[in-house]
């Protein structure tokens, strides 16, 4: 007897252990690995620095990043959402009700998952809440109004070290897990991942540009960026980065695009937020 | 037999005439293959991966067939039906070893 019950829990136990294998979530590790995989390819690169992204790669472009950053050209959208945080809804409220120490020097804690609403919550997606809520329109996620909000809340975080926390929630490894697999995913008929560019092929130049480190790319969020003649977002970066290899960009705000960045900022954990950045 | 002959030649140039119809597409053969393609499409965005080049051949083929270009307007819808069917092949096979491109 006891030696069919022992038989039947190494029958159990062998089929089990393949499939834990498989789904194995270690965000821990995965930070790890990330920031190994990136210090070892970039020994040069000091840590602080791959949140630069191309800038961190490239002598020549780092120095017209420098003499173009003596005028910044984010400064407007950084004084527009300034003003904006100021302004009170038609309700008399204003952003600074809907966040944490009144909006000011946070933006190292998004995206963050809220075990209420069993998601991610981006910096831009707790926005456009706080607009909806307090019974205003919110904003298109990808550039004008976001941009300048997000820059300004980014400009007043400057320097502080990526905080995201994955609490101890099966809904929260799962929206890390998603975040993850979209990064490694191919996609669009040019069957690129996001991968493809920022891990295997930084400081690589993909036609005039060069490709940014995966490793911290969020941190410089929103981006004034030339080739935009303006401010973006994250989701308009995400977006850009989708058309690019001709696949369709998901509607700002999709839940793929906030775990994605979830996965991404924790990642890059430790840090320091650089955004509003420039890009070319 | 002279007759003969020109019944052959009005058989014949009959039949040619049918096969040239046959080959220029009705608005009725642009119909079935843009609902082919829409339901691939569908297929498609249900797994959140479409491909800009499907959109683009599918808007090709309204536009030509708007025009009354029939040929034209099967041949893009045709066209965005094999890019959907590839975009799923894609996400399916992607699903599965998406993990190897992973930094460990």
């Amino acid at each position: 007897m006891l030696r069919k019950t022992l038989i039947a829990v190494a029958i159990v136990v062998g089929a089990a252990t393949p499939l834990l294998a498989a789904n194995d979530v270690n965000p821990q590790a995965d930070a790890k690995a990330f920031k190994e995989y990136f210090t070892k390819r970039f020994p040069k690169v000091p840590l602080k620095d791959f949140v630069n992204g191309p800038y961190s790669m490239d002598e020549g472009l780092r120095k017209q990043w420098e003499a173009i950053d003596q005028f910044p050209p984010y400064d407007f959208a950084v004084d527009k959402g300034k003003q904006m945080f100021a302004t009170p809804f038609k309700n008399g409220k204003t952003f600074a009700d809907c966040f944490p120490n009144k909006g000011i020097g946070i933006r190292q804690n998004y995206p963050y998952f809220d075990t209420k609403s069993g998601q991610v919550i981006s910096l831009e997606y707790a926005v456009n809440q706080c607009l909806k809520d307090n019974g205003e329109k919110p904003f298109d996620y990808t550039k004008d109004d976001m941009a300048a909000v997000t820059a300004y809340m980014a400009f007043t975080s400057r320097g502080k070290p990526f905080d995201i926390k994955i609490p101890n929630d099966p809904r929260a490894l799962a929206a890390y897990q998603r975040g993850k697999e979209y990064f490694y995913t191919r996609r669009g008929q040019l069957n690129f991942s996001c991968a493809s560019c920022h891990v295997q092929s930084p400081g690589h130049r993909i036609r005039t540009e060069v490709l940014a480190p995966a490793y911290g790319i969020t941190a410089a969020l929103p981006i004034y960026r030339s080739a935009w003649n303006g401010m973006g977002t994250t989701t308009r970066r995400f977006r850009t980065c989708n058309s690019q290899v001709r696949g369709m960009p998901l509607p700002g705000g999709d839940e793929d695009y906030r775990d994605v960045e979830y996965f991404l900022s924790y990642v890059s954990n430790g840090l320091p937020i650089s955004g509003p950045g420039t890009r070319p | 037999m002279h007759t003969r002959v020109l019944v052959r030649l009005a058989v014949l140039l009959s039949l040619g005439g049918f096969a040239t119809a046959a080959s220029a597409a009705s608005a009725d053969d642009y119909k079935s293959a843009s609902a082919k393609a829409e339901a691939v499409i569908k297929q498609a965005h249900a797994l959140k991966n479409e491909w800009s080049t499907t959109v683009a051949a599918m808007k090709a083929a309204k536009k030509a067939a708007d025009a009354g270009k029939f040929d034209e307007a099967v041949k893009h819808a045709q066209e965005a039906e094999a890019l959907a069917h590839a975009s799923i092949a894609q996400a399916q096979e992607q699903a599965k070893i998406w993990r190897d491109a992973e930094v460990r």
